[in-house]
């Protein structure tokens, strides 16, 4: 993103006390973690433990039934109005595990819609602005394409830059690493680094993908037995806690040389 | 979001179709004129009217020109029936009205005979001379009944004249 | 004891219709309320004409043909035991008129067109498309659903004007071509026995019901299909079961209303 103009202003994003139960079954009770401003985040734990529910929270887009979602410690997603919900997402991007774009349009126009939704710039403008953000995600000669025709890969990176072609203060990425073959996965792991270190958003992923996660983490959240525990990869690792020591046992040995 | 201009064509194509397709339902099939309203409405009064409804056709020289647009019951207990006719027929104050039967059993219209009057109907004028419908059975029962008396019967005689009358104008009608 | 639970089950049967009955009285005015503001995307309306009425026409006016030649033929055989197959226009154009032509317009299309738009929003469900619109602030209800409703409005009395017309030319065809009555009666019969406001007014006003009808069902369904390829299929027979039933429903009530 050369000459990216405007960087973001990361936001803080803390859960306080959160409760969510589908079906009957009780996925999160008094949950607490907290997501550093600017950083990227990490939120593993094993399948069905509410990840992605945790990160559909803090989009409002599901409520929980009990609990707080601070954002930069005063206000709280968790219970805003439709219309501050609309305020609220226009500085948040998220990236669908399955890229969520609409398969009845081109790529380019899956891309633009924020733009040409909100931002009221002439056509020229937005066609700039699109493929800029193509350029940063490395997407080349996709503008007529259909998402239906894009691989894996290139599915991920076309919501990517929906995601970002808005420049968002907090980018919420779904499961990006899965489905994808090793090159790929290290190539979108760089682009998040990438994205991180020239947008300078707070971004939050979930992933089950240990080896990635201690690439790239700055903090990770684990949720264990509907409650979650926090921290620097290192430190977490280093914490002595079983279960996390039992969920990071591929890794366990590259841990302290990986981590600088 | 943008569409081929194939796609816009088609869909132009469709409701230009389908309007033009309402159009002729509305206009050649359902009969509605721009006006709305309609044509001419003149009234004639008869004492007997049969199985007339509304929307039957009203007819000069067997030609279609208009239709009944309502039937009601006068103040003298006569039946009231309000004719939609076509407003560009000069038609004459002295055009008479006879309720007739297409077939012997078909449905039953009105047919206007223009007069000579130079003068015309205009809207809402009541037509002076009218004939009325001709009842079947009654006609049948006053035949029965008057084979049955005889000529030496003393009530029939009224009936019988009248039933004679009423199969004279049917006659004259059906010319 | 069994007796208790068939009582039971039907209690919480009911319950369960009304309370959808609520929700999709709630969703009709949401989708209307949408409809109604600003932006209007005639584009996205152009194109969902597109998929439910043309792509409708081809089997709408066969159908209507068809029909028109069955009631030719039937009506003559009738009328001629009478020696009345003069009328046959006015049986055939009356009974296309008022009754069949929007009723099985309204079938065919909920058959057609309603199971592929309920299929369709169903899917970008599962996709986490509309979700993915949502996080664009862009309300799902206005920029998908909404033209696929106001569609199906304006399709279904094109539609079933053009079943109406090829029906009456099917009649011709078999009563006055194939079995020799008389062409000019059988126009003459018909344009007199055909009232403006009773008639086509009248059909008219059940198509565009019909539409209305097809158009809610079908997008309530697809919107609040359950997120799995199973939610798809039971939102797309849903759709045609609880439309076509609807639909003769309905028509009972507004020919009995529109005084007949």
């Amino acid at each position: 993103m050369d000459a990216a103009p405007a960087l973001a202003k990361p936001i803080e994003v803390e859960a306080q006390g959160l409760h969510y139960a589908r079906g009957g079954r009780v996925i999160m009770h008094d949950l607490s973690c907290r997501f550093p401003a600017g950083r990227i985040s990490v939120v593993v734990g094993a399948s069905g433990c509410g990840k992605t529910t945790l990160l559909r929270m803090i989009a409002c887009l599901n409520r929980p039934h009990a609990g707080r979602i601070l954002i930069d410690g005063t206000e709280d997603v968790a219970h805003l109005s439709d219309g501050e919900v609309h305020a609220f997402r226009r500085r948040v991007g998220m990236l669908f595990q399955g890229g969520a774009l609409l398969d009845s349009m081109t790529v380019f126009d899956n891309v633009a819609l924020p733009l040409r939704e909100h931002s009221g710039f002439p056509e020229s403008r937005i066609r700039d602005e699109v493929h800029r953000v193509f350029e940063a995600v490395g997407l080349a000669n996709v503008d007529e394409l259909l998402p239906g025709q894009l691989s894996g890969g290139m599915v991920k990176r076309a919501g990517l830059a929906r995601a970002l072609v808005e420049r968002p203060d907090l980018l919420l990425c779904d499961e990006p690493f899965s489905g994808l073959d090793p090159p790929t996965i290290r190539r979108i792991e760089e682009l998040l680094l990438f994205v991180n270190q020239n947008l300078g958003g707070t971004m939050i992923i979930t992933s089950h993908h240990n080896e990635t996660t201690m690439r790239i983490a700055d903090h990770v959240v684990m949720m264990v037995d509907r409650a979650a525990v926090s921290g620097r990869p290192r430190e977490l690792l280093a914490g002595g806690d079983a279960r996390v020591a039992e969920f990071f046992a591929d890794v366990a040995d590259s841990v302290p040389g990986a981590a600088p | 979001m943008r569409e081929s201009p194939r796609q816009e064509l088609w869909v132009g194509m469709f409701v230009l179709v389908g309007l033009a397709a309402a159009a002729y339902l509305s206009i050649a099939i359902g009969n509605l004129r721009a006006g709305g309203a309609g044509g001419l409405e003149i009234v004639a009064t008869f004492d007997e009217i049969g199985g007339l409804k509304p929307r039957a056709r009203v007819v000069v020289g067997g030609v279609k020109v208009g239709q009944v647009k309502a039937i009601d019951l006068a103040d003298d207990f006569r039946a009231r029936v309000t004719l939609d006719v076509d407003e560009q027929l000069p038609l004459p104050a002295d055009t008479s009205a006879s309720i007739l039967t297409s077939g012997v059993l078909g449905d039953q219209y009105v047919a206007l005979e223009p007069g000579g009057d130079p003068t015309t109907l205009a809207a809402g004028d009541e037509i002076q001379f009218t004939q009325s419908a001709v009842v079947l059975e009654r006609l049948i029962g006053k035949l029965i009944q008057n084979l049955g008396s005889g000529s030496s019967g003393d009530g029939g005689a009224d009936g019988s004249d009248d039933a004679g009358g009423e199969a004279a104008d049917e006659g004259g009608g059906a010319e | 004891m069994s007796a208790l639970g068939g009582v039971q089950s039907l209690g919480a049967r009911s319950i369960a219709f009304v309370r959808d009955l609520g929700r999709f009285s709630v969703f009709s005015l949401r989708l209307g309320n949408a409809a109604r503001r600003p932006p209007y995307r005639w584009r996205r309306l152009v194109r969902e004409i597109y998929d439910t009425g043309v792509l409708s026409l081809v089997i709408v006016c066969i159908s209507g043909l068809a029909v028109g030649m069955v009631l030719g033929l039937q009506g003559h055989n009738t009328l001629a035991r009478f020696g009345a197959t003069g009328s046959l226009g006015a049986v055939v154009g009356l009974s296309l008129i008022r009754e069949l032509g929007p009723v099985l317009t309204s079938l065919l299309v909920a058959g057609r067109a309603g199971s592929a738009m309920a299929a369709e929003i169903a899917s970008m469900v599962v996709t986490e498309q509309l979700d993915g619109l949502r996080m664009m602030s862009v309300d799902p209800l206005d920029f998908v659903v909404a033209p696929k409703a106001q569609a199906m409005l304006i399709s279904m009395p094109l539609l079933s004007t053009l079943f109406v017309l090829f029906g009456i030319f099917g009649g011709y065809v078999v009563g006055v071509v194939v079995l020799g009555g008389d062409p000019g009666s059988y126009m003459s019969t018909l344009t007199d026995a055909v009232v403006f406001r009773d008639d086509v007014l009248g059909g008219f006003l059940k198509a565009g019901v019909f539409g209305l009808l097809v158009g809610l069902v079908a997008t309530y369904r697809g919107y609040t299909a359950l997120p799995t390829s199973t939610g798809v299929s039971a939102a797309a027979t849903s759709t045609v079961v609880i439309a076509s039933v609807a639909t003769l429903i309905v028509d009972y009530f507004i020919t009995a209303l529109w005084g007949y």
